[in-house]
Formats: C-alpha cells, structure tokens, sequence
C-alpha cells in the first residue's frame, strides 16, 4: 500500500503554518468580544494556612470591579482524576501552596481587577509547611489534605509480577541504585487563558487553551451545577501545552462563573508567574532499584521502587504513581517484577504529567543502572540492553500487549551512526558518548473516567461544492493534530491536505475526543478519522460507479479525481462526484470512531500502562565535559524512534528535536526549586531553560515498524523521544570523566563535586544515599501472562519488516 | 500580563532639557535610557518613578570617537550592539566589545545603552520578584522592609552588581562624565560603584552620566569572561575581566583583574600588580586566580551555588589571564 501514497509519509507544510508565522493565528488572548471584563485572581502568599477571614466589601465597592467571588461561591470539588476530585476553583478552608486561588475579580480591565485585588483583605492562620516527601512523611500537625491514610500519604501501592525473590537467587550478580529526578516545569509559550461568554443565564461558552476539552466541560458543568449540555466548550489551538494544559483549572471555572454573574463575557489570562503555579508539571521522584542478571547479562528480576512529591493535589497523581512503574517491561524482557510507589501531598504547586508523564524518571533510573551493570559486568552496555531487548507481538511479565516493536532497528541504527563502538571507552578525557532506549504508548488504553464509550469520534462531511470538512473533538496544541486529520482523510479522498476544511475542539460542532494527552491523537483521533473517510469514500464510490460504469471498490480517488482503476482517463472531478452522492444520499455525512481493544491485567492498577501500540526510542549522545568548570557542552544527539509510520515526517522530526530539546533541558538544568514556601524562579528569565543557542545538532533517524492497528501503521512520536535523554546524557558523562551522577538536572556544580570525590578516591558519586523511611505495603501477587498471545507475526521470532529512513 | 505602574513621560530634545526636569521634578524623575532593565523593576513594583525622562532624543549622547592612540570616547546612549561590534573596539578594547557582547540577548542588545548598563540596578533573586511574592517571603530591606533576606543579620543590603561592562571599563581604566544642572564632572568608572546593594551608585539623583572615556594603554590585551548558566542570555553570576599591558621588552607593564556578580560593586583583585615587572608565568597567574577565589564572596541570591561560584572565580581569573598573554 505504502508505495501508492499521496499524501501520508509525505512532509507536507502544517495546514495553520502559514497563519502561525504570519501572526494571523487566534490564540486565546487575542479573542475580544464586546463588553468583555477582565478577571484576576487572588492567590495566597501563604503556603498552608486556613482562612481566618476574607473580607471583599472593599473590592466590591471599587470603581469599575463588577464582581468579586470567593470559594463559597464554587463550593463544588472537582479534578481530572475521579479518585481524586481534591480540587476546588478558589480555597475552601484553607490554602495549600503559594499560589493557590482564593478569590477572583472581575472588572472592566487589568489593571482595576488589580487595584481591587490589592482591597481584598484576608488574614491567615498559618499551618505547618511541607516541601518534600521526608517532611510529608514525617507530618506533624495538619496534613495537607484530610485522607483515610497516614498523614500526607496520597497513595501507596505495590505489585508483583511473577516470582521475584526466586527470580534474585538466581541471579548471578546483583545491583542496587539510587536516583533522583528533579521536578520541572512544562514553560508554554502561550501562558494559559480563558474567555467565558454568557448565552442567558444558565448556558456558557468556554474558549479556553486546553488540551483537554472533554475533561474540562465535565468539570466546568459539574462545579456550576450546570447540565453538561449548557457547557459549550471551544478548545483554541493552544501555544504550548506538553502536559500544562490538560487539567481543569481555576480559571476556566472563575472566568465561567463570573461571566453568569455579570451577564458579560469574561476573559482571564494568566501571568507568567500565575502558570508556574498552574504547574502540573513533572514530579519529582525519589528511585531505588534492584536488579538480578545471569553472567551473560540477561536479567532475572527487577525490583523499583519510586516516591513520588505530588504538590498540593492529586491531579493525575493516581496515574503518575502507577506509571513510575509501568513501562520497564516494555523495552526489555524482566520475567520477574516488584514494583512499589508511593505518592505524598506537600505544600507545593500540583504535579501532574508532563510529556512522558511519570515515566521520565524511571527511564532515567533503568538506564543508567543498566550502563553500571555493564561496567560491572565487563559488557559493552548496546550489547547488555540487546542481550534483553523486549519483542514484538508479545506479552511483558506485568500484561502489557506489545504490537510492532522497532526497539531493535532504533538502537542498531543510533549504534551504527554515532560510531557508538569504536567511540565508547575510546575518547579523550574529557568526551564521551551514553546511550539509552526507551518505550511510550501510544494513547491510554483506558479513558480517565471508567466508561465503555469511544475515545474519539470523527464525522466527515463531503458538500456538492466538493468541499471536504472534518469534524473532529481533537485539540491542536502545536503538535500537528490538525495536520495529521487533514492527511490522513485527503489521502482516503485522493485530495491534499489544503483541500480539507477542519471543525476542531468545539463541544457543539465537533464529536469527542478525549484530547491531546498520553500522545493518543494520531493513534486515536486519526483511527477515527481514517474510519469516517473511508465510509465517506464508500458513499461517494457508490454513487459514482454508474456513471462511471464500474464497480464501487474498482473505484480510485486521485488527485482530486475518482476513476476506474482499468480506465484512468475516464473519470469524474471529485466535486462532480460528491454531486452525484449528494443526489443519491442527501447529507454525504460519515462518522468514525476509535476504541481501544480490551487490554489490561487482571490486577488492581493494571489501567495505567496498556497501550493499543508502543512507540520505541534509542538515543546516543556525545558531549565535552569541562572537567574544571562541571560544564558540559552536548555536541551531537543521535535519535531513532519507532514511529510505526510518519504520517507527516516534517511534523515528526519537530516533536523528535523538541522531546530531545526539553530532554536536554531536564537533564541539564530545569528544576523547579523552592527557596523556603517560594518557587524560587518563576520566571522565564530565572527558570532555566535551554534556548535555541544551548541546541545541539540533533539527527533523527524515523523507524517504521507499520503498527497493524494504528493508522496507516502511526504509532506516537510526541513524548516517547524526551525518555532516553536524560540518562544517554548521564552515561555520556560518566564515559567522558568517570563520575556518576545520579539525579538530574547534572550541574555544573554537582559535576564538579563528583569530580573532587573522584579525585579524592571517594567514588566519584553523587546523588541520593537513601529512601526516607516509609514501609509499602506488601506486594500483590500477580501471575504473569505467557509470554507469547499468539499474533502470527511473532511467530518466527524476526522483528517484522521495519523500515529505516535517515533524517536530514 | 504584569502591568506598569503610572507615571509621566517626558522626551527633551537635549541635555539641557533633560537636566531640567530633573531639577524640576525632584525625587520622583528617573532617567530611562533603552529601558531594559528599568522596566521590569517597574512592572515588578520594585520602586515607583512619578516621571521617566527620556535620553532617547539626546543624539549627542550616542557615538565612538577617537581612536586607541589618543583614547576613545563612547557616549553613554550607544547602544551595546554598536559597542560590541565597533571594529576599533574589538581591536584594542577587546575586554569592552566581549562584555558588551554577552549582555542579555541580541534583541536587547540593540536597545540597551552603556549608561544603563554601567547603572543598572544590582540583582538579588530574593528581591527579583513580583509584589505578591515578595510579600509572601517578607518584604527587605531594599523596598518595603527592614532587613536582609538572604543574610538578616546583614547591616545592608547585599544585592549584586551585576552588569557586564563595567569590570570591563574598570579594567581599562575608563572615566566617566557627569552631567548635572549645577554642572559637569568627571571621575574614574571605579569611583562610580559603591559596596552597597541600595546605594549602589555615588551618583546624585539628578546627575546624568554622559560619557566613558578609554584612555591609550599602549600594546595591551584584554577579555571579558562570563559564567552563567546559559549563554543566551543570562546575567553574570561571575564576570571577570583582566587586562595587561605590555612593555617593550615583554614584561607586564601593567595588569588589571576586575570580578563582578560576587558583590555589590565590581570588585578589584589587587594581587594582579603581582605580576607586573616580569614575564607572565604559570605560577603567577595562579597566584593571582588563588587570591580571587579568597577575594570572592558570592551569596545564595543570584543562580548557582555559592560553593560553586567561589571556586569558579579561580578558574575564570586564569583563564582570562592567560587570554592576554
Ligand atoms: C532578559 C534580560 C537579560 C539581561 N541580561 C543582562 C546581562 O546579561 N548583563 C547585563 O549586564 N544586563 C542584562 N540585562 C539588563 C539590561 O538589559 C542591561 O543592563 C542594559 O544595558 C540596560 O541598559 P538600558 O539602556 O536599557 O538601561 P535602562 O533600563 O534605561 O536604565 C537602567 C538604569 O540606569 C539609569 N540610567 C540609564 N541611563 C542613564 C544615564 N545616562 N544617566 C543616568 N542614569 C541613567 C536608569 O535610570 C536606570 O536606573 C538584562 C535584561 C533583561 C530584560
Ligand atoms: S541582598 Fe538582602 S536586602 Fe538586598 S535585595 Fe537581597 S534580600 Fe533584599
């Protein structure tokens, strides 16, 4: 089939790219609608405190504030995750981070909704304060959120797959680590905004810039009691989102809120600083593993465990905990596996899932522990990882369905074009090179909310102009969505994607789709997408084949043109066609629909990690390490990714180079560090992270493994690149100047004291020395499935027919 | 958005002009030059301005003249991409066009003066920061407060100095012309600084710094080194500049170190006179980087550890003397 593509596999311009560069693109800010207010909103300078009392009448009585709302006027609690609603729109009883809402203000601009926030008198009783996980633990007084469990516990849970202490005395060699991964934050572009529009007193118009629609509408209708059918929700193309923009947040709520008080549309924008406490950025997490090896490096059991620093809510903590966990077992054969999380509230802004979504810092972890189990071993550490590279069309010891599996192809190819063999060990003081692979899905397997509906719905819609629109509820936050759905039915429709009309993200004219979160759109929206042009086709085949006296499925769509297959030259403009169809059908509507197959073990948490399709990721890195100064300079990236099939390359590469961007960033410098209760840089200046300048080269090697489920083969390529990063980076350190450092981000400063321990004889180490105590609960027991679930593919043992295609 | 506070503007068309709304006005005017580092104060309500009086209109401040055998004189409006792309300055200021070169971004660059830059205000990452935020920590000592955050037993504030070329000009030597409404003077740049994050200046409020001069130096090197986390744009959290001179037969004939983001002025190294007299050697310039690092006293308030930046201070001193040999 692939031969005879138009469209898809070619890198076509992004269908919005010429507005984008020509600032002709509407974000959020940009809309203005007569009468519009504009909203603030009061945030607590306390870092847990209650409330003692909150005085507005001032506020109120400002000139030109029209309204002014407090947490008893949304009493409602909401959040993304049904077991965990820990949320409300603005402080109840208390505030628990700096930065928290406690009231809004809406007025007739900017600056006197800031005026009147400056008259809002409140006074707080200050609680203790916790900001890590040891401190949680410990807990005196107050937690930060009443639970049935012990003081800031949000969750702790166990699981293990198999036999994993027979699985350890057989080992031959045994080791354990520490790490650390540093929270970070997702810094969009665009800072997060909303625009609430009033239609009568009880229905709301919602423009905001979410990735996630279909979560907020249920959350906005939920906190003002409002029947989800009174909820319109528009999600404008978003400036950046990587994870920062799929929660409900304050101020949609506010922003609707306000807008049924007044009976005007209001409009809020968040400030820089305001989206640094927006947060729900990467969690930091706490690691120790233990893993058992044959002497030819084979593994035998692996045991994890992570604690993970949640912030002040849950958020989408009851997945980032589970998913510390889950994909391990995707990239390598572990037939024994133990797995204990724990998760903690602390007086912090919300983690929640930036792009890798908890799976970042065990990939960090697995990594580097491996390239030390190489060094131990006297193993080349490519050869250690292929000893237990996982398979395709196979079944890992925790139930997770593996698909097409390039994990092989991508880690030969980065091999053999970094000269990764004849570099490693080989390079002068001071350079070296560190490898990584790694594994992300394709979309959830699950939805967030328990339910048997579909994942994404796509209509289609032909008009006797010849006009194509698309209708789809998938959200395009700078990831190409909207590209991928124009190709994708222009292919079916033998068009080009500037033919297609798109219909996106808009609650009242498009289907659902759960949105642009866990790298599901391509994979899901685009199945559907696939599904309803194929329907559409079929309607149009079947009106033409009179006139064009053939049998429908002899029917080809080119070009703008549908003909018999035998008779080229004799055919129909696509536009005549969908005449024809017009006349016979009356409305040329289809619908598609995408719902993943039944995955999942049979074990309680088993819904986070299954996936319809795995993409697959092998990264090598060179770089300089200035051994007096800890700086390093990262001279070149070599990334492979099993994309199943590019869609639009172009597209492709730019999530590559930016997953590898925002890895390096990770692994270089972004922290989100406190100084006392404070974000201690909320800043774009003070925040640190890379820019263009700190970029390395980076080339990227596109592997198509052809994904029997996804859409003409696509698997994800969104998040699945950040994962190797960080840990090649730290292994390319270590093989540069012998040191290891076991957290990122790898500073200057921490190199150059893992340098003077090296020098001192001290091991040249530096990281974590230990968990704090906290005893998990004990495992539960679960049989692993056989490995093989009889896919004829797997059945030779070979990896399918991958393809290779070098980037430029 | 962070919005601006109130306040007036003015744009005279000359000195003169300019001079005269500040004795007008009083305490509440402030000189603006490109803005880049008076605005975001403002926006961050770090202190307030009744008026800005602009120098944008002042042509007679902009310019390089002369040449390195009779001296250079820059006038304080030009810009930092001018100055860190002025041939004759790349030739024989070097330390000058690097500094200027690494201030900020590119954009910036084209907007920022040299005024501005040699009296920006001093930095501290406990005081760089919105009303509320600061208020949450406890207002200081620099605005709203009584002492210092990052050291409260501190009888002043420790803030630092944080522009890029003025260890540069200290380095070369430069003076700077002052201009007031009761008339015009002109000091040594290093006479400027003092070691204090409020009074950071010896300046009177409605003085206005019209010029730096470069004095010849004979055959000399000079560089500017930069520590900071990326090199896009971030401030100094250590600067160094070293400048030496050379006489006929090889020997130092005069050698300068100046350090800046680990105090509130630009700080001198002394013990680079220690290397005056003799050919530059190996040892000596360790001497003199060992004496920085002794000399330099960074605090937790800017990026970096402090550890870290200490021990930096010896490592960018050698190097930038050995970029001058
Ligand atoms: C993102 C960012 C990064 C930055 N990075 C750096 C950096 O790396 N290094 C660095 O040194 N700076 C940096 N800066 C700060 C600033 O951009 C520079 O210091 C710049 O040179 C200031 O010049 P200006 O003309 O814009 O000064 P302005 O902001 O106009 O003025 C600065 C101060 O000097 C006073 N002033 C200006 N001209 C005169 C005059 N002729 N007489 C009397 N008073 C005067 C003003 O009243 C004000 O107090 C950065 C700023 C930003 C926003
Ligand atoms: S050094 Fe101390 S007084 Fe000065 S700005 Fe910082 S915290 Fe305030």
């Amino acid at each position: 089939m692939s031969q005879d593509l138009s469209v898809v596999g070619r890198p076509g311009p992004r269908v919005e790219g010429i507005a984008k560069v020509t600032g002709q693109f509407t974000f959020v800010d940009d809309l203005a609608v007569p009468g519009m207010l504009t909203a603030k909103i009061l945030r607590s300078t306390a870092a847990h405190a209650r409330i003692r009392s909150l005085d507005t009448s001032r506020a109120l009585t400002h000139p030109g504030v029209k309204a002014v709302i407090t947490g008893k006027d949304l009493p409602t609690c909401y959040g993304i995750m049904p077991t965990g609603e820990d949320e409300h729109a603005l402080a109840q009883e208390k505030a628990r981070y700096v930065g928290d809402a406690v009231a809004a203000v809406a007025a007739v601009d900017e600056e006197t909704a800031d005026e009147a926030l400056k008259l809002i008198g409140i006074e707080y009783e200050p609680l203790p304060i916790h900001m890590d996980v040891a401190s949680a633990l410990l807990g005196p007084g107050e937690p930060i959120h009443e639970t049935r469990r012990a003081a800031n516990v949000h969750k702790a849970v166990a699981l293990e797959f198999g036999d994993v202490d027979a699985g350890f005395a057989a080992a031959d060699y045994t080791r354990e680590d520490l790490f650390f991964y540093e929270g970070s934050t997702h810094l969009p572009l665009e800072e997060h905004g909303a625009l609430a529009v009033p239609e009568g007193p009880d229905r709301v118009t919602l423009h905001s810039s979410t990735q996630n629609p279909h979560y907020v509408h249920r959350a906005v209708a939920k906190v003002l009691g409002l029947p989800e059918g009174h909820v319109r929700l528009v999600a404008v193309p978003v400036g950046g989102g990587f994870g920062g923009k799929c929660d409900p947040f304050p101020h949609e709520i506010v922003a609707c809120k306000l807008a049924l008080i007044t009976g005007r549309p209001v409009k809020i924008t968040l400030t820089r600083e305001e989206v640094f406490y927006a947060h729900r950025g990467r969690h930091p997490v706490l690691m120790w593993l233990r893993g058992g090896y044959r002497r030819d490096g084979s593994m035998t059991a692996l045991h994890f465990k992570t604690m993970l620093d949640g912030g002040a809510h849950a958020s989408y903590g009851p997945a980032a905990i589970y998913y510390t966990g889950a994909l391990q077992t995707v990239t390598y054969r572990i037939p024994a596996y133990r797995f204990q999380g724990l998760r903690v509230f602390t007086n912090k802004p919300p983690c929640g899932p930036k792009r890798g979504h908890a799976t970042p810092q065990p990939r960090f972890a697995l990594e580097v522990h491996l390239d030390k189990v190489a060094h131990d071993l006297n193993m080349d550490p490519a050869k250690l990882r292929l000893q237990n590279l996982s398979r395709p069309f196979t079944m890992t010891v925790n139930h997770l369905r593996i698909t097409s599996n390039g994990l092989r192809e991508c880690l030969e190819t980065v091999l053999r074009a970094s000269n990764y063999a004849a570099k490693r060990g080989r390079l002068p003081y001071g350079r070296g090179v560190g490898l990584a692979v790694s594994s992300y899905m394709s979309g959830a397997g699950l939805p967030i909310y328990w339910n048997d509906m579909d994942h994404s719905q796509v209509f289609v819609k032909a008009d006797r102009g010849g006009g194509v629109t698309v209708y789809t509820g998938a959200t395009e936050i700078g990831q190409g969505a909207h590209t991928v759905h124009a190709a994708i039915v222009a292919e079916v429709l033998g068009l080009q994607t500037g033919d297609i009309t798109l219909v996106t993200a808009d609650t009242a004219a498009a289907p659902v789709d759960l949105g642009s979160y866990s790298s599901r759109v391509t994979f899901m929206s685009g199945n559907a997408a696939l599904a309803a042009a194929r329907r559409l086709r079929a309607m149009i085949a079947e009106a033409s084949a009179e006139r064009l006296e053939a049998a429908p499925e002899e029917l080809e769509f080119r070009e703008g043109r549908v003909y018999a297959r035998s008779r080229p030259d004799h055919g129909l403009t696509f536009r005549e066609a969908c005449g024809l169809a017009e006349a016979r059908h009356g409305n040329v509507l289809a619908s598609g629909s995408y719902r993943p197959p039944q995955l999942g073990g049979p074990y309680k948490g088993s819904g986070v990690g299954p996936s319809p399709a795995y993409s697959f990721s092998a990264a090598v890195i060179e770089l300089r390490v200035d051994s007096e100064t800890g700086q390093i300079h990262v001279e070149r990236v070599w990334l492979a990714h099993d994309i199943g099939k590019a869609i639009n390359p172009v597209l492709a590469r730019g999530q590559v180079e930016g997953s590898v961007y925002m890895g390096l960033g990770e692994a270089l410098m972004e922290e989100s560090a406190y100084r006392k209760q404070l974000l201690k840089a909320p800043s774009m200046l003070d925040y640190k992270s890379p820019t263009m300048m700190e970029m390395p080269d980076v080339e990227t090697f596109l592997i198509e493994s052809t994904d029997p489920e996804g859409p003409f083969g696509a698997k994800e390529v969104g998040q699945g690149p950040l994962l190797p990063i960080a840990p090649a980076l730290a292994n390319a350190v270590y093989d540069a100047v012998g040191v290891r450092v076991d957290e990122v981000p790898i500073t200057p400063a921490k190199l150059v004291k893992a340098l003077q321990s090296l020098a001192a004889g001290k091991g040249g180490r530096v990281g974590p020395e230990r968990l704090p105590g906290f005893s998990y609960p004990e495992p539960t027991r679960v049989e692993p499935p056989p490995e093989s679930y009889g896919h004829p593919a797997a059945a030779d043992g070979t990896d399918g027919g991958v393809a290779a295609h070098a980037g430029q | 958005m962070l919005r601006l506070p109130k306040f007036d503007y003015v744009a005279p068309p000359d000195l003169a002009g300019v001079l005269g709304v500040l004795s007008d006005r009083g305490e509440g005017a402030r000189v603006i030059a490109g803005g880049t580092d008076l605005v975001p104060n403002l926006k961050r309500r770090q202190f307030e301005a009744a008026v800005l009086v602009s120098l944008h209109r002042v042509d007679s401040l902009r310019g390089v003249h002369g040449t390195h055998g009779s001296g250079l004189v820059i006038g304080a409006l030009t810009p930092l991409d001018v100055i860190a792309n002025h041939p004759h300055v790349q030739e024989h200021f070097r330390a000058l066009s690097e500094a200027a070169g690494l201030v900020a971004t590119p954009a910036i660059r084209t907007r920022a003066t040299l005024a501005g830059n040699l009296l920006a205000d001093t930095r501290c990452n406990y005081y760089d920061q919105t009303e509320p935020w600061r208020e949450s920590l406890g207002w200081c000592m620099k605005a709203q407060g009584t002492i210092c955050r990052v050291a409260p037993s501190s009888p002043r504030c420790l803030a630092v100095s944080s522009c890029d070329t003025a260890p540069a000009l200290i380095a070369l030597d430069a003076r700077a012309r002052l201009a007031s409404p009761t008339g015009v003077r002109e000091i040594a740049l290093r006479e400027l600084y003092r070691d204090d994050g409020i009074h950071y200046l010896d300046m009177a409020r409605d003085e206005v710094l019209t010029e730096i001069a470069l004095p010849p130096l004979g055959p000399t090197r000079s560089t500017y080194l930069k520590l900071r986390r990326r090199g896009s744009f971030d401030f100094p959290v250590l600067g160094v500049a070293a400048r030496v001179s050379r006489a006929a037969d090889g020997a130092v004939a005069d050698a300068r170190v100046v350090l800046t983001g680990i105090a509130s002025r630009p700080v001198e190294i002394p013990e680079a006179a220690k290397l005056v007299g003799a050919l530059p050697s190996d040892d000596a310039i360790a001497e003199v980087a060992r004496a920085a690092e002794q000399r330099a006293k960074p605090l937790d308030n800017t990026d970096l550890t402090i550890v870290y930046r200490k021990r930096m201070a010896r490592v960018y001193v050698a190097r930038a003397l050995r970029r001058c040999l």
